[in-house]
């Protein structure tokens, strides 16, 4: 007799955790998985892939190997643990205050003491990502729209959609004016989100730009202002790279314009800040929103409990961000060492005869391969792209999966590596192109 | 002209809008308008009699009391925030000198911009909206007068946090001389700490947890550390499984009462209801299947989807643990209906009791039931004094469970140095084992000693077996049998008596009367003064009555 085994039903999950918004089947994330199976390693792989598509700063360790050398005491078990007590209850999501004063100042130093930051309005996250996630919590509901100039990191699609039911509507930016925002593509965003019946809550910029590694300039943040208060929505402005900028004058935060204005309309304006690109840091999971809105400080301090920074990385990191003789070194040596690198692969491109944007910030550069394409669309972008990836072996960013509206850019980064991997890819990219003249 | 710089001001939170906002020149506003024409003919009166100085000192006095009059009564959201108690003083002189110099500029007096401010999202106005619960309240009290026995002897008395501060000397003792190396490295190299590694932690800490976790439940039962996540807290990972399993709109039943924090937890942001499901005093707040049942049953009725129950083992606030034949029960009703169980269990270390922890995982390894419906949250703040560290602990034996959630930590990823650190301290076996046992043995001790102190004073406490906490039945000291009754007592007793206690109503007990004391963070000593509070306050109850 036969025996019937009815099958237990399998639980549900959620839709969010059934969804595809996380994105990790983008190429973006597909090259990384290249890469995992087959690193790089001067010695025991020299032919294998070398990572350009991880935007991780490497080139300052050094300094913070030698101050944490020279500091113990910002290890809390330095002298006896004195603090200790405090330290290891401390639950509490206003986060340590000696921390934030060290961030407020860090951010200080960045623009050069041309905006204040106060450590009252430092909210801490878990990272930039949780960050930019919790302030769309905050300013959008489930099925609103921020506007975000395209091309931006693909993280985003992420970070901002994923367990918020919040769209994106991208401003269209584009090579003729090297990619910055106009007023005219301000505005068609703004409609096309309207025509869609879409609420836009605000626009999200990020300043020095991922992927392009250019800053915003000052007439175009101040265009940018004026738009988020005629539309009475919030501007949110991504700053995680503005400690990278080649030269520190050329680098305008939202901070400053605000702070010339006297504040006028500031209750719309938000910062988002990490330690992860600036310090080379990503590892310790520190971000910080900073607001001029009380309301959005408020909120964001009691969401934070979801993704707080463990107290005693708080502290280590708050003795170091306070020494200012070290920040200003650090932030100055950091600087040259980025611009130094971008020269290099900037050069080494030029003799290559590829072009990039011209840039001034971060930690990559935003190349031009359009003219290599064997079809000008998206379809041979990726062909392109998986050339570079299994023939050159080398792991870069399309522009599609930065939603860049032309075909052909790639974000190539160069400070995750040494000088010497920097010589062997440009090497690599070298010979593909004598090989592709023949 | 001095341009005051808008931000010297503290935050303010809606608790504090009663209090009087004293601003600086930059706030003036409308109110600078209309002051000026009071002011002006004032001068002209005033200089015909007192001279120059008199003249225009007056009228700016007079000007300035008039400002500090209009943003008192001022409607609409404040431009500045109100300054922290310790730093009004500044700000009078501050305002004074600007008033002065009649420093305020124009752009002040102009309307502020179109439409009012921007909106934020509704469920940042429900946080902002939402009464504060007296859980909440009383914790703001203590950390305003927090008592210390020597530099604040009438400060509140802390007993309304579950933590452990009775072994954090042994976790000193560990940290001072292990702590740097264990972070560093010997070679210190900031890249073994500084760069970016999994999102949900690393394997070595992952390998450590369910190590630690397995002593914990006294070895009753071994862990998988590939089916676990780590995040930034227990709270974290209560949310990030929530978001797994339940869509917005959904519910979770939870028997009450309940641990407090559930509310903000689980609602927030991933928009889960919870159903509470009352337990009663009458059978020592036993969880009951058939409650379950009928509430499963309602909410159907209602159109709102069950997704799941969430149990706390050993229990928040009532301390008590659940049988064999409870958490066997519980799993055949889900896999009846078809939905997920939460356990929480971060308390499964600190059990004082004599009766035995039974973790859920172990029913699941022994049964041969559906473990991707079962997933267990825990922690290292409570069982290992490390509150700040903040690391938690999602265990599933569901896959896909694990796999979301895995991509969800990257929101809530726990730091490198402090994982780096742990990895160490939990490896350390002779420092984990001496440290539970010892933990176990003061948390013992002092509920003893708390709930017999309590006991003197008539008021008698459910047996617990674990948890930070006693939970207290003092319904013979509330005025009226009800809410209202009780939050009075709770009133009593954090301003007069001077102790924060968590009130029933705060964990959704259905049962007017019963409070919640936290006796982890108190010692040896604190323990008569706080009898003696406790005294004082009942006696007035009594003396009503």
């Amino acid at each position: 007799m036969a025996i019937e085994i009815n099958p237990v039903p399998s639980v549900q999950l959620s839709k969010v955790a059934d969804s595809e918004k996380h994105g990790e089947n983008s190429p973006y994330f597909a090259g990384w998985k290249a890469y995992d199976e087959d690193p790089y390693n001067e010695m025991t792989n020299p032919s294998g892939v070398i990572q350009m598509g991880l935007a991780e700063n490497q080139v300052s360790f050094d300094m913070l190997e030698d101050y944490l050398e020279k500091h113990p005491e910002a290890s809390i078990w330095g002298k006896g643990a004195p603090g200790f007590k405090e330290n290891a209850l401390f639950q509490d999501y206003h986060g340590l205050l000696s921390f934030r004063k060290a961030m407020a100042s860090f951010m200080e130093q960045i623009r050069g003491g041309r905006a204040r930051f106060d450590p009252e309005r430092v909210v801490l996250t878990a990272g930039a990502t949780a960050a930019n996630e919790l302030l769309t919590f905050i300013l959008a509901d489930p099925g609103d729209a921020l506007l975000v100039p395209t091309p931006y990191y693909p993280g985003f699609d992420r970070d901002l959609r994923w367990r918020t039911g919040v769209r994106i509507v991208p401003i269209h930016c584009n090579s003729s004016n090297n990619f910055q925002i106009t007023p005219q593509a301000l505005e068609a965003a703004y409609e096309n989100a309207e025509s869609m019946n879409l609420r836009v809550r605000g626009v999200l910029i990020t300043n020095p730009s991922n992927p392009l590694g250019a800053t915003v300039q000052r007439a175009v943040l101040e265009e940018i202002l004026g738009f988020v208060t005629r539309k009475n929505i919030h501007l949110i402005s991504d700053e995680i790279y503005s400690g990278s900028v080649f030269s520190s004058s050329e680098f305008v935060s939202v901070a400053e314009i605000l702070e010339s204005r006297d504040y006028k309309e500031c209750e719309r304006v938000h910062i988002v800040y990490s330690l992860s690109k600036d310090l080379g840091l990503p590892g310790f999971r520190v971000g910080t929103i900073y607001s001029y809105n009380d309301k959005v400080v408020t909120t964001a301090r009691r969401m934070s409990s979801f993704t707080l920074i463990s107290s005693q990385t708080q502290h280590l990191l708050a003795s170091m961000l306070s020494n200012k003789e070290f920040t200003s070194r650090y932030i100055e040596t950091n600087r040259a060492r980025l611009k130094k690198r971008y020269d290099m692969i900037i050069q080494g491109l030029k003799r290559a005869g590829i072009k990039c944007l011209r840039g001034n910030a971060g930690l990559f550069c935003w190349m031009n391969l359009s003219p290599l394409l064997q079809k000008p669309d998206r379809e041979g972008e990726l062909d392109l792209w998986k050339t570079m990836l299994h023939e050159l072996k080398l792991n870069i960013s399309p522009g599609s999966s930065c939603h860049c509206s032309e075909p052909g850019w790639f974000r190539v980064c160069f400070a995750n590596m040494s000088e010497q991997t920097l010589e062997v890819a440009l090497a690599r990219i070298h010979n593909y192109m004598d090989q592709r003249k023949r | 002209m001095t341009r005051t710089p808008f931000f010297r001001a503290r935050l303010p939170d809606p608790d504090e809008d009663s209090r009087a906002a004293v601003t600086t020149s930059s706030g003036a506003g409308g109110g600078w308008g209309t002051a000026m024409r009071v002011i002006v003919p004032l001068q002209g009166v005033v200089q015909g009699r007192g001279g120059l100085v008199l003249g225009s000192l007056i009228p700016c006095a007079l000007c300035y009391f008039l400002q500090l009059y209009l943003k008192r009564h001022r409607s609409g959201p404040a431009r500045t925030p109100p300054p922290s108690p310790s730093s009004s003083a500044d700000h009078l002189s501050e305002v004074t000198g600007a008033v002065l110099q009649r420093s305020s500029s124009r752009a002040h007096l102009s309307p502020r911009g179109s439409g009012g401010p921007a909106h934020v999202s509704s469920r940042a106005a429900l946080i902002l909206r939402g009464g504060d619960s007296p859980y909440f309240v009383g914790l703001k009290r203590v950390e305003e007068d927090p008592y210390d026995a020597v530099a604040n002897p009438n400060g509140i008395i802390q007993l309304g946090l579950a933590e452990n501060k009775l072994c954090l000397d042994l976790v000193c003792e560990w940290l001072v001389a292990n702590g740097n190396k264990a972070m560093l490295g010997d070679e210190a190299s900031i890249s073994r700490i500084a760069t970016y590694k999994p999102l949900d932690g690393l394997m070595e800490l992952k390998m450590a947890v369910t190590d630690f976790m397995s002593q914990a439940t006294e070895r009753s039962v071994s862990f998988d550390p590939s089916q676990i996540v780590l995040t930034t807290g227990s709270t974290a990972a209560i949310e990030t499984l929530s978001f797994c399993i339940a869509d917005g709109g959904n519910a979770f039943l939870v028997p009450t009462p309940y641990y407090p924090g559930f509310d903000r937890d689980i609602k927030w942001r991933s928009g889960v209801e919870i159903i509470p499901v009352p337990c009663r005093s009458s059978d020592n707040f036993a969880l009951s299947i058939n409650a379950l049942d009928r509430a499963f049953y309602q909410a159907k009725k209602r159109g709102v989807k069950v997704r799941g129950i969430i149990i706390s083992n050993p229990s928040n606030p009532v301390g008590t643990v659940l049988s064999r034949e409870t958490l066997y029960s519980l799993i055949d009703f889900v896999t009846e209906k078809n939905i997920h169980l939460i356990c929480n269990e971060i308390f499964a270390g600190s059990t004082q009791g004599a009766e035995e922890f039974v973790s859920v995982a172990e029913i699941v390894d022994s049964e041969d039931c559906d473990r991707t419906r079962v997933h267990i949250v825990y922690g290292l703040s409570k069982d290992l004094c490390l509150t700040g560290f903040n690391v938690g602990v999602i265990y599933s034996l569901n896959e896909n469970v694990v796999a979301a959630a895995k991509k969800l930590s990257r929101f809530s990823s726990v730091s490198t140095p402090t994982q780096r650190l742990l990895i160490s301290m939990l490896s350390d076996a002779r420092f984990t084992q001496n440290f539970i046992r010892v933990n176990r043995e003061r948390l013992r001790k002092m509920y003893v000693e708390f709930v017999a102190g309590l006991k003197k004073l008539g008021i008698e406490c459910t047996k617990g077996n674990g948890g930070f906490s006693c939970w207290a039945d003092m319904s013979g000291l509330i005025r009226s049998y009800n809410e209202k009754g009780e939050i009075e007592l709770w009133d009593k007793l954090l301003n007069m008596g001077k102790i924060n206690v968590t009130p029933g109503s705060s964990c959704q007990c259905i049962e007017p009367g019963w409070f919640r004391f936290c006796f982890a963070t108190l010692s040896e000593n604190d323990v008569p003064v706080v009898m003696e509070r406790i005294r004082n306050v009942s006696e007035t109850c009594k003396s009503r009555s």
